[in-house]
């Protein structure tokens, strides 16, 4: 007789072949399915054109300024070093940084509108506006320079692109502005497993 | 061999081994014809694939290879699979600043597209948790579901939440296969494919940092990113267990992962937790630093701060 045959070893594992054999079919049941679909929900950063080159920052273009160079106006104006409110022209600047004690040309230089100038005199280029920054806000300044404060792209361990403090800060207003949130995630009474299928019939009939 | 004694039932001419054994193979041979007629050698040698750690160099090259020719099938795309080792003396660390996340959840969205992770089921490796500045780090009595018209919202801070890549993870403790581990840059990694859904290692974890796949990925093939790794952003299949990985593909050759890249406020700081000058090792020199979940000894390499 077979079974006779067979060793206890032998029938122990016939369970074990059983399970295999379905495995396989069930394995070979997998669908492939290729869709096209959804928009693109994310934004990116393109802040990539900053070289830094070790501790030295060049930033290529500091902020975009619709005005700039500021003296294809300025160079005809008389300046004016009063401290008035501003009528006529950059009305629109909403000034929120301590302006109870400082206005323009606390920052702007007054006799040359293409450069900023630090408390001691000296001319700055708008792409070193950190140091300007860096006057008053000390600490801040020296963790951003760290890497603490701020923002770093590119390479953990090589170049790294830095945003300058007025990428994420308006200098005439600078509190840090809120924003809306990108969807929540979908909470798990609402997960359904028919509406998963059903979605994802719906997007691959569509073109 | 011991002969085992044979009763039969007088009224019957087959007992009931006989009757399993026939039926197993008749089963097997069913089985295996179906196999052989609807399945492909690369199907077989999936279901056969060794453990990750197993695999020698060449083996490693043909399961890439069988992967990148699977998912071209599946999702109609050229996908590359590569499996970049660890850099030698590095460790990774990584900072998140309290006093600045601000609870946009861009990151959240970076992160599921950097990493392929399934839009429906929606997985997601990182959950934003909103708290109360009144009631501190409180998970009882926090929020991840959010969503007023504008953020931050008066009175709360936002912790986002994702793996912490443990020194001492209880999920890879759990694992019975070990289909997890942690690797020599301090990352842990799931093998998704010696993976067997058990789930042991999502209850183990103190975070909620590990997702299941309860159904089939769904993944837009325009949308995939095809720069994958083995251990990191490739497409998953339904049944397994998949985690945060600090994007184990952009890590390891450089680059910092998807949700520091993303973040508008730079709340989100990454680096060599053994280089002195990284960006984390003077964090945690200066900054007043806290790990999650302290209490539970789970060590991460994941650090909360103030860079206020």
């Amino acid at each position: 007789m077979l079974n006779n045959k067979l060793s206890a070893y032998e029938m122990k594992n016939i369970p074990f072949c059983i399970i295999v054999c379905l495995l396989f079919v069930e394995f070979t049941g997998c669908k492939s399915d290729a869709e096209d679909i959804p928009d693109s929900i994310i934004e990116h950063i393109e802040g990539s054109d900053l070289m830094i080159d070790s501790s030295i920052l060049i930033p290529v273009e500091a902020i975009s300024m619709d005005y700039f160079p500021c003296s294809d106006c300025h160079s005809e104006l008389e300046p004016n070093p009063l401290r008035r409110e501003l009528i006529d022209m950059h009305d629109d600047i909403e000034f929120d940084h301590d302006s109870e004690n400082r206005w323009c040309l606390a920052c702007h230089n007054t006799f040359d509108r293409d450069s900023l100038v630090l408390a001691g005199g000296k001319l700055l280029g708008f792409n070193e506006s950190y140091k300007l920054c860096g006057q008053c806000h000390g600490p801040k300044y020296r963790d951003w320079k760290l890497g603490i404060h701020g923002k770093r792209t590119g390479e953990w361990n090589g170049n790294k692109q830095y945003l300058l403090c007025v990428h994420c800060h308006n200098p005439h207003s600078p509190k840090f502005k809120g924003m809306q949130p990108l969807p929540a995630p979908r909470e798990p009474e609402h997960i359904f497993i028919d509406s998963i299928y059903e979605s994802q019939e719906k997007d691959s009939t569509s073109p | 061999m011991k002969a085992r004694k044979k009763i039969q039932h007088p009224h019957k001419s087959i007992d009931r081994r006989d009757f399993m054994k026939w039926m197993a193979v008749g089963t097997s041979s069913i089985a295996s014809l179906s196999v052989l007629s609807s399945c492909n050698s690369d199907k077989i040698n999936t279901f056969f694939q060794d453990h990750f750690k197993e695999l020698d160099e060449e083996e490693l090259k043909e399961v890439l290879e069988r992967l990148e020719r699977q998912y071209k099938e599946q999702y109609n795309t050229d996908i590359e699979v590569s499996a970049t080792p660890p850099i030698e003396s590095v460790v990774f660390g990584y900072g998140l600043d309290l006093s600045k996340c601000i609870g946009c959840r861009k990151c959240v969205h970076a992160c599921v597209k950097e990493n392929n992770l399934s839009r429906n089921p929606e997985v997601q490796y990182i959950k934003v948790l909103e708290m109360e500045k009144d009631k501190g780090v409180d998970v009882l009595h926090s929020n991840p579901y959010y969503d007023p018209e504008q953020v931050p919202e008066e009175g709360h801070f936002y912790m986002p939440v994702q793996c912490q890549q443990c020194r001492n993870a209880p999920c890879v403790k759990v694992c019975p296969v070990k289909a997890t581990w942690t690797e020599p840059d301090g990352i842990v990694v799931v093998d998704y494919n010696w993976c067997i859904g058990c789930r042991n290692c999502m209850a183990a974890c103190p975070y909620g940092a590990r997702k299941f796949n309860w159904a089939d990925p769904y993944l837009p093939a325009d949308e995939i990113n095809t720069d994958t790794d083995y251990l990191g952003n490739r497409p998953k299949a339904k049944g397994v267990v998949e985690k945060c990985t600090f994007c184990i593909q952009r890590v390891r050759k450089g680059k910092y992962p998807a949700c520091v890249e993303i973040c508008p406020t730079g709340s989100r700081k990454f680096g060599n937790l053994l280089d002195e000058q990284s960006e984390i090792r003077t964090i945690m020199k200066n900054k007043r630093v806290f790990i999650f979940k302290e209490e539970l000894n789970t060590q991460p390499r994941f650090y909360y701060f103030y860079g206020t």
